[in-house]
């Protein structure tokens, strides 16, 4: 057989491709990684079909009630306090009636008492999210479980898609590296940190979840935040929206957020 | 051959310069990186065993901890059953691994660098405590 | 047929040698962005993206603009644009290179690019962008580079670049509806939620990009023995003049719907862009220069006599790249994030840093260009005694 080089570089071309392709075809096939059998959930983990929250800050009386929520998430998870205002990083903060729900906001002649009143302001674990329609790797992804939408740190690329996507600013980017600085007040070793170029936010406590207990806005919130599963009509959280009247951030964008504000007037108060 | 003085020197040039790492270290001995499995925890286990077999970890533990790190993170499966002793284990670096292995710098860094692999593990997971060495 | 980019003058040289330098100086600011991290940039957590997406936005036009000379000449027989086919694709591998490396530099862990193949997402606009920007950029390439490479021999291209061609054209289309829909498609982006926002980048892209052309050509004429040829500036012209008034048009339409609907939401991020909100006016100055320099722009293009003036022309086609690229950079990812989902308004400047790395890449997307120039004005003078 005798060819020219033309050929030569033709055919030496295609092989490579092929050989390169099939080989990295076939390595990946192999990587079954764990058999099925091997990784397992904790028997003690909590269970539902979407996790929700019913929030009724008539119950958070002083400035610490709502501190102490607020710290109880970002001491668990390391979250920064950074002093750069536009580089800030929270999980869970207070907002007023103004801001939290804006589009409702120009009506000034409502009530007063829910003008003045703050709330608490997180992640609303959309059942339709945004962000996770928008992520080009799957980082952001909605839990088939249980509903909680939950960020992949380690699959994160930073392209910051999900935070022009997100309608409720639940998402912060780390734009500066969180362990410097001593950013981190108090450090939970049993948690990682974050790296810089990734976007994190409220995970709904999922590797608390995993051990049978409830998120730690939750419990630290003398029951001003209630945790369960919106589609069971026997749990706590749907028992609440039966009796008092709720509503949800921005309700008409269709996203269909889980957290649901308890607007109450007096009588919780 | 034009310019075959030249050519040749070159060659005899790059020859050694290519070879310059292998020949200063003709004849040194090769130190041995032996990670070093000397913890309190460790000491205080009746049977020496990790989640699988030493070979086992040798060889996969970058893609076992892979694998973990998607159980827990994407599927939500936090108990691992081992192959080698049917053990369940908490799928966790910091919490588990790095509870028997609390040493990173001679555990993990020791071979690493010599390897000259840089995992990222360690700018997210906090590494445990330990005495300067 | 690339050793004629080997050899050239001593002002050839200098130019190549300073943009190596600011290729440098951007490749040293963006080490330090990627030790240091985003925050070395104006960014923040209510605007999250800025220069580097803005300028993204806006190449994404000027590489999708060829095919305002593609359509002519292949589907139309427009036979002056024959000679000057290759100038606007190779300026759209130029454009869309820099468009690759803006979102590269624009990504928290750049490392992981791959991920994006890894774990393709088709629901994702973004991975459909990288797709086609990557499909247009090789098309382009493989285009310009045979039909040049034919040219040279004077024989007629190989037959199979014909369907490549024809395919270049909705494929051009693509890559800025793509884009528009990273925008349109998000829920609680006021100024972003439009069904036009596509086409409106369609019309600002064949504006802006077809006059940076022109001036690209007025260039090449001037410093070497090629020559574009005045009937193709001329039609040139006349394209930018069409598609800047349906782009003046398109986003007069934006601020009707915006403030007769009367929905707070919608006017507030034009009340910042153009008025600023809450005593914020940073990018007031910005977008009036922008509107002033788009309607003195159509003035002097729709005017037969001044458009066909090439003093007045150039001053017109400054006016419209400067204009789109005020409205369709800044102005649009600025004003989608101003205000924030919470009614509260955050401003963005760039920093220094920030600023050298996009003149890297800037310089990057020259080099690029000045190097396939050289070769296809060294062809064309080459065989330009022969066709004429």
């Amino acid at each position: 057989m005798s060819m020219n080089r033309r050929q030569f570089l033709k055919l030496a071309s295609v092989s490579t491709i092929l050989g390169v392709g099939s080989a990295t075809a076939i390595t990946s096939l192999g990587r079954g990684g764990l058999e099925a059998s091997q990784a397992s959930p904790d028997p003690k983990a909590l269970k539902a079909k979407r996790w929700g929250f019913v929030v009724d800050v008539g119950m958070l009386k002083t400035e610490e009630d709502y501190q102490k929520c607020i710290d109880a998430c970002h001491n668990i998870h390391n979250v920064p306090t950074l002093k750069n205002p536009k580089h800030e990083i929270k999980w869970i903060w207070k907002d007023d009636y103004e801001h939290t729900f804006p589009n409702m906001a120009e009506d000034k002649i409502m009530n007063k008492e829910l003008q003045e009143k703050n709330f608490l302001l997180f992640c609303n674990h959309c059942a339709n999210p945004a962000c996770v329609r928008v992520c080009p790797t799957q980082a952001t992804f909605k839990r088939k479980s249980d509903g909680i939408v939950m960020q992949d740190m380690h699959r994160c690329i930073g392209c910051r898609f999900c935070m022009a996507a997100c309608p409720f600013g639940a998402r912060s980017f780390n734009y500066v590296d969180p362990r410097k600085d001593n950013a981190i007040k108090v450090e939970n070793k049993e948690f990682p940190t974050r790296m810089i170029g990734v976007v994190e936010k409220c995970t709904a406590c999922y590797e608390r979840l995993a051990v049978g207990k409830q998120p730690a806005c939750a419990e630290a919130s003398n029951g001003a935040i209630v945790f369960g599963d919106l589609e069971d009509p026997k749990s706590e959280v749907r028992k609440l929206m039966a009796e008092k009247y709720t509503i949800r951030r921005k309700p008409e964008l269709g996203t269909q957020p889980s957290i649901y504000y308890v607007i109450g007037g007096g009588e919780h108060v | 051959m034009y310019n075959s003085g030249k050519i040749i020197a070159g060659l005899a040039v790059f020859f050694i310069l290519a070879a310059l790492p292998f020949l200063l270290n003709l004849g040194k001995a090769n130190a041995k990186i032996e990670p070093s499995i000397k913890t309190p925890e460790i000491n205080a286990m009746p049977v020496k065993q990790c989640v699988e077999s030493k070979e086992f970890m040798r060889a996969e533990h970058m893609q076992l901890l892979n694998d973990w790190r998607d159980e827990v993170v994407r599927n939500g499966n936090r108990i691992y059953t081992s192959k080698s002793n049917g053990k369940q284990y908490i799928i966790s670096l910091q919490n588990t691994c790095m509870k028997c292995h609390s040493n990173k710098k001679e555990f993990c860094d020791k071979c690493h660098n010599y390897m000259a692999v840089k995992p990222y593990c360690w700018s997210c997971h906090i590494a445990p405590k330990e005495e300067k060495s | 047929m690339f050793e004629r980019a080997l050899s050239g003058s001593n002002r050839y040289w200098a130019w190549i040698f300073f943009l190596l330098a600011v290729i440098g100086v951007g490749f040293l600011a963006y080490m330090k962005q990627l030790n240091e991290g985003l925050g070395i940039t104006g960014l923040s957590r209510d605007v999250s993206w800025g220069f580097y997406i803005a300028q993204f936005t806006f190449l994404v036009g000027v590489a999708a603009s060829a095919v305002m000379l593609v359509i002519p000449y292949y589907l139309h027989n427009f036979k002056k644009f024959g000679k000057i086919v290759i100038l606007g694709e190779f300026l759209a591998v130029s454009a869309v290179t820099m468009c690759m490396l803006f979102i590269l530099v624009d990504m928290g862990q750049p490392m992981r690019v791959l991920n994006v193949v890894l774990h393709p997402t088709l629901n994702s606009v973004m991975f459909w962008d990288a797709l086609v920007l990557n499909g247009y950029l090789f098309l382009n390439i493989i285009i310009g580079w045979t039909t040049l490479a034919a040219d040279q021999k004077q024989v007629a291209p190989p037959k199979w670049v014909k369907p490549l061609i024809y395919l270049s054209i909705p494929w051009a289309v693509s890559i800025h509806t793509v884009t528009a829909f990273l925008y349109a498609g998000l829920p609680g982006r006021h100024l972003w939620l439009t069904a036009i926002m596509a086409a409106r980048f369609l019309a600002s892209a064949f504006a802006g990009g077809p006059a940076i052309l022109v001036l690209l050509a007025l260039l090449v004429r001037k410093f070497s023995k090629f020559d574009p040829g005045q009937e193709a500036i001329q039609s040139l012209a006349k394209i930018v003049t069409y598609a800047m008034c349906a782009n003046v048009f398109f986003f007069l339409l934006e601020v009707f719907t915006a403030f007769y609907s009367g929905i707070p939401g919608h006017a507030h991020p034009l009340v910042y862009l153009f008025a600023g909100l809450d005593g914020h006016t940073k990018l007031v100055p910005w977008m009036w220069t922008a509107a002033v320099l788009a309607f003195a722009s159509i003035a002097l293009l729709v005017n037969p006599s001044t458009r066909q003036n090439e003093g007045t022309l150039k001053i017109a086609l400054v006016g419209v790249i400067i204009a789109a690229w005020i409205d369709k950079g800044m102005g649009l990812v600025i004003g989608g994030f101003v205000p924030n989902p919470f009614e509260r308004v955050t401003e963005y400047a760039p920093t220094m840093p920030e600023l050298a790395i996009t003149f890297g890449v800037y310089a990057v997307g020259l080099l690029v260009l000045t190097l396939l120039y050289k070769v296809a004005i060294g062809v064309r003078e080459e065989n330009g005694a022969v066709e004429h």
